[in-house]
């Protein structure tokens, strides 16, 4: 199946990879077959002569805003640690970044 | 077609008229939040626009309202009108899921300018509507909680990503509601629902609070079922805020100003490739609801052509590579590490993986897999580059179209509304909902839908009228002038 496809199973499953996904063969293969769809209507894109035009990034090209380095209140930390997952010392709290538990 | 039960705009007055009698005394705001908090309770069930209700907060805030205006307090332009909130937009102390999983419980700890900004205007929050997951869908039927139904129809989707916020202002829920509009996630579920929405310049109104999806076309804008309310919601929410740097250095547009000034000498163009067969998939009724608003406007003294904007046929398929490439990176902060739900894993990278399997829904996952692929290394240039450079060609064809027409119309919706389930399985017949919507996404500039008659299925129709970049104001003047032909065409009709 995944020969016709514009994507391979290989890079459907590279890809979720990258997004920090863990997909099912079931999903891959389905995903493998919707997403060839949209990148070939994608590939539509190609029809047109696009040499010389710059790239949009933002519709009103706006510049980086600074505002002066003054004092104010900031949201409180307990109500935000109040909202996490794990929580130690008034810090986040995660498993071993290296190794296993 | 009779009127089921559940449609019932504006059941208990606009936002206008509440404001009135609320703020003179006629009615209280009590009486006014417990009148929606009861229809609420009675046909909610059926529609399935709120994710949560709100009731003992807004009872307590309509209270406060009341006793400030016994005290002689004006409270505002808004004074005791109940608002309906999407849930992607942050309120502190409520529950914020943008229809997921991975934020199901999730009380943020700061509330969104808009909603500050509604409150402080005498506005009353009954609570958040159903949204397509992280308000990527043209149903609502991706929300983790159930799809929302459409209030004329019952089978039929109310359209999406806001669909919970346009059914619950066309069901009497509230008399206005927020969404957010990213591809036309405001304006395609007005046009299936019969009501006003309004997509604002990009950057005319704060986007402080709003859980972010595609951060250059992201826009917040109000339902209503009026023009003249859009207005008032807009002129209320509009004007700079230093917490969103990429709001507009400048004050709220005055877009109530020519509300009463009609059309007469404004040049309309009709957007040659979404009224004929350039683009496929329109619906013949749809147009003829187009071709329609524009007589009605040359009746009113308006002069109407057709005006072509090539690259619009390339806007789908470089808004699907913009969108999720953005979405892909915004959706990043969800790792399990500082909100929402975590699945363990022995490390950190296993459970950043677990959680965001475990919390993220299909249709997420597939933009998530699609904005990653368009930026990954090799296809950078081919795809996202590509639709970055069809913006650019995008902009500069609406630039020229402007120098010769004061707004532009097209249809908000390719058809009318669908049954649910109709578009579930194929991501493509969905994405081609957002056809007529996505190019002002891309362009920044305002658009909204207005309502103007029925489709052949006898479902509502909305006409889309597109403004240059904080053209917001002569937008809302056609609007106004199509709203007044379209209720003397019902009133001569009834």
């Amino acid at each position: 199946m995944a020969e016709s496809e514009s994507l391979s199973r290989d890079e459907v499953a590279h890809v979720a990879k990258l997004a920090l996904l863990d997909l099912t063969d079931e999903e891959i293969d389905l995903f493998t077959v919707q997403l060839s769809g949209v990148i070939d209507t994608a590939r539509e894109m190609n029809a047109l002569d696009l040499d010389g035009v710059q790239p949009t990034h933002h519709p009103l090209g706006l510049v980086n805003v600074m505002r002066a380095d003054e004092l104010r209140p900031s949201i409180d930390r307990d109500e935000v640690l109040a909202q996490a997952p794990a929580v130690e010392d008034d810090r986040f709290k995660v498993p071993p970044a290296l190794g296993e538990a | 077609m009779t009127t089921p039960e559940t449609a019932s705009p504006a059941a208990f007055g606009d936002a206008q008229s509440i404001a009135n009698d609320v703020s003179s005394g006629t009615r209280t705001a009590a009486s006014v939040v417990a009148n929606h908090l009861d229809r609420i309770a009675t046909h909610d069930g059926e529609v399935h626009a709120f994710n949560v209700v709100t009731a003992e907060r807004a009872m307590d805030a309509a209270e406060s309202i009341d006793q400030r205006i016994a005290a002689g307090e004006d409270v505002g332009p808004l004074a005791g009108v109940p608002v309906a909130v999407k849930d992607n937009m942050c309120t502190r102390g409520v529950a914020t899921t943008c229809s997921s999983k991975i934020l199901e419980g999730w009380e943020p700890p700061y509330t969104a300018t808009v909603v500050e900004r509604l409150t402080n205007a005498g506005a009353i929050v009954v609570g958040k509507t159903n949204l397509d997951e992280f308000a990527m869908g043209s149903s609502t039927e991706n929300s983790a909680f159930g799809p929302t139904h459409n209030p004329w129809d019952l089978d039929k989707v109310p359209g999406g990503s806001s669909g919970g916020s346009a059914a619950a202002v066309a069901a009497g829920f509230a008399p206005v509601s927020l969404g957010s509009d990213t591809g036309g996630s405001i304006r395609q579920p007005a046009s299936l629902c019969g009501v006003v929405g309004v997509k604002p310049t990009y950057g005319a109104v704060s986007r402080y609070g709003l859980i972010a999806f595609g951060s250059s076309l992201d826009q917040i804008g109000p339902f209503t079922t009026t023009v003249a309310d859009s207005a008032t919601m807009f002129e209320v929410m509009g004007g700079h805020d230093p917490l969103d740097s990429t709001s507009a250095n400048q004050p709220a547009l005055a877009v109530s100003s020519k509300l009463d000034a009609g059309v007469d000498g404004l040049r309309v163009g009709i957007i040659t490739e979404m009224a004929g067969d350039v683009i496929e998939g329109i619906d013949a009724d749809v147009i003829a609801r187009l071709r329609a608003a524009a007589t009605a406007l040359e009746a009113g003294g308006a002069t109407v052509g057709e005006v072509s904007i090539p690259s619009s046929v390339y806007g789908l398929p470089a808004y699907y590579m913009v969108a999720p490439a953005e979405a892909s990176s915004n959706l990043a902060r969800f790792d399990g590490v500082r909100y929402g739900l975590r699945v363990d894993g022995a490390n950190t990278a296993l459970m950043n993986t677990a959680s965001r399997t475990g919390g993220f829904g299909p249709e997420v996952k597939r933009r998530i897999m699609l904005g990653t692929y368009a930026l990954s290394a090799g296809y950078r240039d081919a795809f996202y580059g590509k639709a970055q450079q069809i913006r650019t060609k995008i902009i500069e064809e609406f630039t020229a179209a402007y120098e010769h027409f004061d707004v532009l119309l097209s249809p908000a919706s390719p058809s009318t509304a669908f049954a649910l389930g109709d578009k579930a399985a194929d991501p493509m017949a969905m994405y081609l909902n957002d056809v007529c919507t996505i190019p002002s996404n891309l362009s920044g500039q305002p658009s909204m839908s207005v309502p103007f008659g029925v489709g052949d299925d006898g479902m509502p129709i909305g006409v889309q009228i597109l403004a240059p970049l904080m053209g917001d104001v002569v937008m809302f003047q056609v609007a106004a002038e199509l709203e007044r032909v379209a209720n003397a065409t019902n009133e001569a009709g009834a």
